[in-house]
């Protein structure tokens, strides 16, 4: 190996090794390192169905305001305008109203799926999308296991838009719109290890009126938003085969293996590309 | 990384400042006489890729000050449509030929492939940069695409976000691994060494970021996994995206070829034109190989995955008709076209090899993605005219490209620098 070989070898080892080290420092986000996150916690065995939260929604974050009345025989979804819905499912515990927004995944999918960082989990719980970062390659979209990123497609400058806990509410100490407007107390808003007790505590104090479940507590790796339902949950439109594992663990394995490519690639390369010299390079021969 | 020692080099023997001038000035005066066209510019090629490349403006146009909703059918439930599924997705594996043959050449020596050595490379680079460009086109804020990679917003943890490097830093390997070609274009004896020495460092460069990113499209789809039919979700998406694009890209290599030797009669060299049945038939046979281990892995992913109970339904006839038809076939024609050197019945085998590939990844990133969606997604006719549109762009590049500079043959023999603009025989341009 003459000398500029043996440069040109070190140089692709290190630039490897650099370029799989950046890669290596990604360990997915820990979730709320500097503190509880908080959580809201929907008993849909109180909601009644006046939609307040929707009409609080809206005027708390300047969205159009939601139509007065709605034919509830249609499941709605959220929109780019609308980030939160009110849906009536008819039951054998009679009618249940559940409404539907951003889960605030404890270890979200869109936020280890974002490769600017615009979509953060913040500590407090909250996940928000941070303009000044976004790129519009809706990959959030395609990989929230709740499809709650909403994009807006007739913007030349569009925005991804979803509930955000009414995280600049929360800077202030207060809480979200929608638990300051709820007139039946369906919502509640607190960290999350005293909504998981309070959930299992009323269940453990009412146990004909609900099923053992709070959806939310082990869903996707839980999510600070949890359900109460007297009804198994997927008879209100929640998807139940989402598992526990938490999303961004479904690529950990891949983004684990991109370091040892990087780095055993280029020397076995190398190594067979010696190993098969089988005549002196002609440089005439390109 | 790799420049460093050539760097080095050049400081010690230098050229001075005035000769770099007046070299430059020569190359301006040689690009000037490069950029006219040859041949006939009223061909019905021409008149119809340009008119798919005007009104591809047009739409463009509308999409950058009307928002995506104003030409394509995406929507909140199908975020990614046919620019992501088949320009950028599809348009990859189909360019992996480059570094698949690059190992060949490059690092194994295979000196029988080196003749398409350089069209191939071509190739990949121009996949890239108008493919994998197209992804501009799709981003909702193209404007902040430089984040990731220079601002301060690194996504780590985001398989996007290895994509996007190794697009960029992919693109840059291939254009080195192609720089000797421009410099014997351009009259640079000097220069074409210096880049020639960057080759193999580039190649095994290329070859790693190949590696990581043909898997990395795939492991995209990861967390999509409650959303994607299961006949095409498995945690080994990435491997089997990975396997693909080897013979994707080699079925593109002769495809490609095919057409290159009959438009480009007169630019095929010699060397070129005997050993091409020996090429075809060679890559024919790496082609049943791979597609043979390919098939392989996705029997045990069906059978791993249980996937046997999906196979009365209609999904199940759709997915047996990629496997059976258009994997499972086309191993078979690449065999026989080998053995019996049938170059008619390679060329069947990689066209249809192409069509699994593309079904294939349309498949995982917009078919069987949210089947069970109300409202499937089809396309736009503008979506479609604009991906006719980034093809027709690449392919008048890639003609130019190849009318000038010595990809088909070996360096025209020692013309004198000078005189090398005119003694480039000026072909039929079609």
């Amino acid at each position: 190996m003459d000398r500029r070989s043996a440069v040109r070898t070190l140089c692709v080892a290190t630039g490897s090794a650099l370029v799989g080290r950046k890669l290596n420092a990604q360990e997915a986000d820990a979730p709320a390192a500097a503190g509880e996150p908080m959580a809201i916690l929907v008993d849909t065995t109180v909601c009644g169905g006046c939609r307040e939260c929707e009409f609080a929604c809206a005027a708390a974050n300047g969205l159009p305001e939601p139509p007065e009345e709605v034919d509830f025989q249609e499941t709605r979804t959220t929109s780019e305008s609308q980030w939160t819905v009110v849906n009536r499912y008819q039951t054998d515990a009679g009618e249940v109203f559940v409404r539907r927004q951003c889960m605030h995944c404890l270890r979200p999918a869109c936020a280890s799926a974002c490769l600017t960082r615009a979509m953060y989990k913040t500590p407090e719980g909250p996940v928000v999308w941070r303009e000044d970062k976004c790129m519009g390659c809706r990959f959030c979209m395609i990989s929230c296991p709740f499809d709650v990123p909403k994009f807006e497609y007739d913007s030349a400058n569009p925005r991804i838009l979803k509930c955000r806990m009414c995280w600049e509410r929360l800077e202030q100490g207060e809480v979200p719109a929608c638990v300051a407007n709820c007139p039946y107390e369906a919502v509640t808003f607190g960290p999350r290890s005293e909504m998981i007790e309070l959930a299992w505590k009323r269940i453990y104090e009412n146990p004909d009126a609900y099923v053992h479940h709070v959806y939310g507590e082990h869903e996707a790796g839980g999510t600070s938003w949890l359900y109460l339902a007297a009804v198994p949950f997927e008879e209100l439109g929640f998807r139940t085969d989402l598992g526990t594992t938490p999303y961004p663990d479904l690529t950990r394995e891949f983004l684990y293996a991109v370091p040892f490519v990087l780095t055993m690639v280029p020397p076995f390369l190398l190594a067979l590309n010696r190993a098969s010299a089988n005549r002196e390079p002609d440089e005439s021969e390109e | 990384m790799e420049r460093d020692p050539v760097a080095a080099e050049s400081r010690r023997t230098a050229p001075s400042p005035s000769i770099v001038l007046r070299e430059l000035g020569r190359f301006v005066r040689f690009m000037l006489g490069e950029m006219r066209p040859r041949g006939r510019l009223l061909t019905p090629f021409n008149v119809l890729t340009g008119a798919i490349v005007l009104v591809t403006i047009g739409l463009l146009v509308i999409r950058f000050t009307h928002g995506l909703g104003s030409i394509t059918n995406l929507s909140q439930d199908s975020p990614w449509g046919l620019w992501i599924g088949f320009d950028v997705i599809t348009g990859v594996a189909f360019a992996g030929g480059a570094y698949v043959l690059s190992f060949i050449v490059y690092v194994l020596g295979q000196e029988r492939y080196r003749p398409i050595a350089r069209v191939t490379i071509l190739n990949g680079f121009l996949a890239y940069v108008f493919y994998a460009g197209a992804l501009l086109l799709d981003l909702g804020r193209p404007w902040k695409v430089v984040n990731p990679i220079i601002g301060n917003s690194f996504g780590v943890s985001s398989v996007m976000f290895l994509v996007a490097w190794h697009f960029l830093l992919y693109m840059i390997a291939e254009f080195v691994e192609f720089s000797p070609t421009i410099a014997e274009w351009a009259g640079w004896p000097r220069l074409r060494r210096r880049l020639h020495a960057l080759t193999l460092g580039a190649v095994v460069f290329g070859i790693t970021l190949s590696i990581l990113h043909q898997s990395g499209l795939g492991a995209l789809f990861l967390m999509a996994r409650d959303k994607i039919h299961p006949l095409w979700y498995s945690q080994f998406i990435p491997i089997l995206f990975f396997v693909s694009s080897i013979f994707a890209g080699l079925s593109m290599v002769i495809f490609e070829g095919t057409i290159t030797h009959k438009v480009f009669h007169e630019r095929v060299g010699d060397r070129l034109e005997q050993t091409y049945p020996d090429i075809l038939t060679g890559l024919a046979r790496i082609c049943a190989a791979t597609m043979f281990v390919y098939l392989f892995l996705q029997l045990l992913v069906f059978v791993h995955g249980q996937r046997w109970t999906y196979m009365r339904t209609g999904w199940g006839a759709w997915y047996l008709l990629e496997m059976a038809g258009l994997v499972a076939l086309p191993i078979a024609l690449f065999l026989h076209g080998h053995v019996r050197r049938n170059l008619a019945v390679i060329r069947a085998a990689a066209i249809l090899t192409l069509a699994g590939i593309v079904l294939n990844r349309l498949n995982v990133s917009v078919i069987a993605y949210k089947w069970y969606a109300p409202v499937p997604y089809v396309p736009s006719w503008q979506e479609v005219v604009v991906t006719l549109g980034v093809i027709s762009a690449e392919i008048w590049v890639f003609r130019w490209i190849v009318n000038r500079m010595p990809v088909l043959d070996r360096a025209l023999p020692s013309p004198a620098p000078r005189a090398r603009g005119r003694a480039v025989p000026a072909p039929a341009t079609r």
